[in-house]
């Protein structure tokens, strides 16, 4: 009941940002299932493992991954599904909680959420790129067997 | 007006029009190549960085620069634009038909209705705050609190065209209103209202393009792009704590 309820907000904050990013209004539900997919697989993992910068890793692979084969199905550019897929991942709550650590003195405590909303901002950009290189080769592969073929 | 230099403005029009709307810098050089190269302007070369576009056409043709001045984020306008370039590239549309589209592309406002953002930024605050586990007797004052914030940063943005201001004040008024919920018993917990609220701030778009940028080898591009997102995460940041320092 939980992961339902999950995945009904998750694709609603999805289209709210499609909508404030002004998504082409066709692609709205295509950006809310991108959010939807990437905040479950994201949860999922954050159960399993309780750690949020390998969940991060694969919340924005899973997003790319269904960003650039909607984006290949409509011909359209990438980060129109990309972007509101994202910002469920982007780790607001850690950063906050650093910075209202910074304020209150307690600087030590302050500096590891820091360091850990460093570390999930990195893991997300390395989900992006691997999600991208996997495109890549899968389809360059692809496409070379199909040019043996005609030839 | 020569079909070449026609071509030439065609191509600067569409690169500053995805550029204003917040594409990645890699596919506008992609694209102004691509259409210039329909166009038979071979040699073509072109430098874009999230400030200026130059557009080499190649001799006997000038070298053009153009200054992009002002950027947002607008989803649509990408979209089209590269469908106008891709249609002009298959040799579905002439170049005056190309051009015609991206001169009704420039002035259309395809946005949508404010108060549609409004309600999807407040639903949107109101959603996070349960995906990070708030209680769902807040949900109201999350959204409140996250629409009263989009409300700030929009209204600022056309007062004001200093940077990173109109965050920093929409940050302060979401951690204003969630304080004063606690005080009044509307809401329990302060954190997760703040941290809901704050969402639809977050420089979402900004972050996804640098990271793009960057492994694309627009190192330029991609880091004038993260040290605008870092901005404006420490501006959001400074107007919370400004708050919480209380």
């Amino acid at each position: 009941m939980d992961w339902i309820m999950q995945a009904v907000l998750s694709f609603l904050a999805a289209i709210g940002f499609g909508i404030i990013f002004n998504a082409p209004r066709k692609m709205l539900f295509y950006c809310g299932f991108v959010g939807s997919a990437g905040w479950m697989v994201y949860s999922l993992f954050e159960t399993i493992s309780e750690d949020a910068v390998q969940a991060s890793f694969l919340g924005a692979f899973v997003v790319a991954l269904f960003a650039h084969l909607f984006a290949k199905r409509f011909k359209t550019p990438m980060i129109i599904f990309s972007v509101a897929g994202i910002i469920p991942l982007v780790p607001g709550g850690t950063a906050y909680n650093a910075m209202r650590h910074f304020v209150e003195n307690d600087n030590l405590t302050a500096i590891s959420y820091a360091t850990k909303a460093f570390m999930v901002s990195g893991a997300i950009a390395m989900g992006l790129v691997f999600a991208e290189v996997f495109i890549q080769l899968i389809f360059r592969s692809r496409f070379k067997k199909r040019k043996v073929r005609q030839l | 007006m020569t079909d070449k230099e026609l071509a030439i403005d065609c191509c600067l029009l569409a690169g500053r029009l995805m550029m204003e709307a917040g594409a990645e810098t890699y596919r506008v050089e992609d694209t102004m190549e691509r259409m210039a190269k329909t166009q038979e302007l071979t040699a073509v070369e072109s430098f874009v960085t999230p400030t200026g576009i130059i557009l080499s056409p190649g001799s006997p043709h000038h070298t053009k620069l153009i200054r992009i001045k002002n950027r947002s984020t607008d989803l649509e306008k990408i979209a089209l634009v590269n469908s106008v370039s891709r249609k002009l590239s298959e040799g579905e549309y002439t170049l005056d038909e190309a051009y015609e589209r991206l001169i009704a592309i420039k002035n259309a406002n395809v946005m949508f209705p404010f108060w549609l953002q409004l309600l999807a930024a407040s639903v949107a605050s109101g959603c996070f705050l349960i995906l990070y586990s708030g209680m769902w007797s807040d949900i109201v004052t999350a959204f409140v609190a996250g629409g009263a914030g989009y409300l700030t940063v929009t209204a600022v943005h056309e007062l004001t065209k200093v940077k990173f201001f109109a965050e920093f004040l929409a940050a302060l008024t979401v951690a204003l209103v969630a304080f004063f919920a606690v005080q009044t018993n509307l809401g329990t917990e302060l954190d997760k209202i703040i941290i809901g609220g704050v969402m639809p701030l977050v420089p979402g778009l900004l972050i996804t393009n640098a990271v793009r940028d960057l492994m694309a080898g627009h190192f330029m591009s991609g880091l004038s792009k993260g040290a605008e997102a870092f901005l404006t995460a420490f501006a959001i940041g400074a107007g919370v704590a400004l708050v919480l320092s209380f």
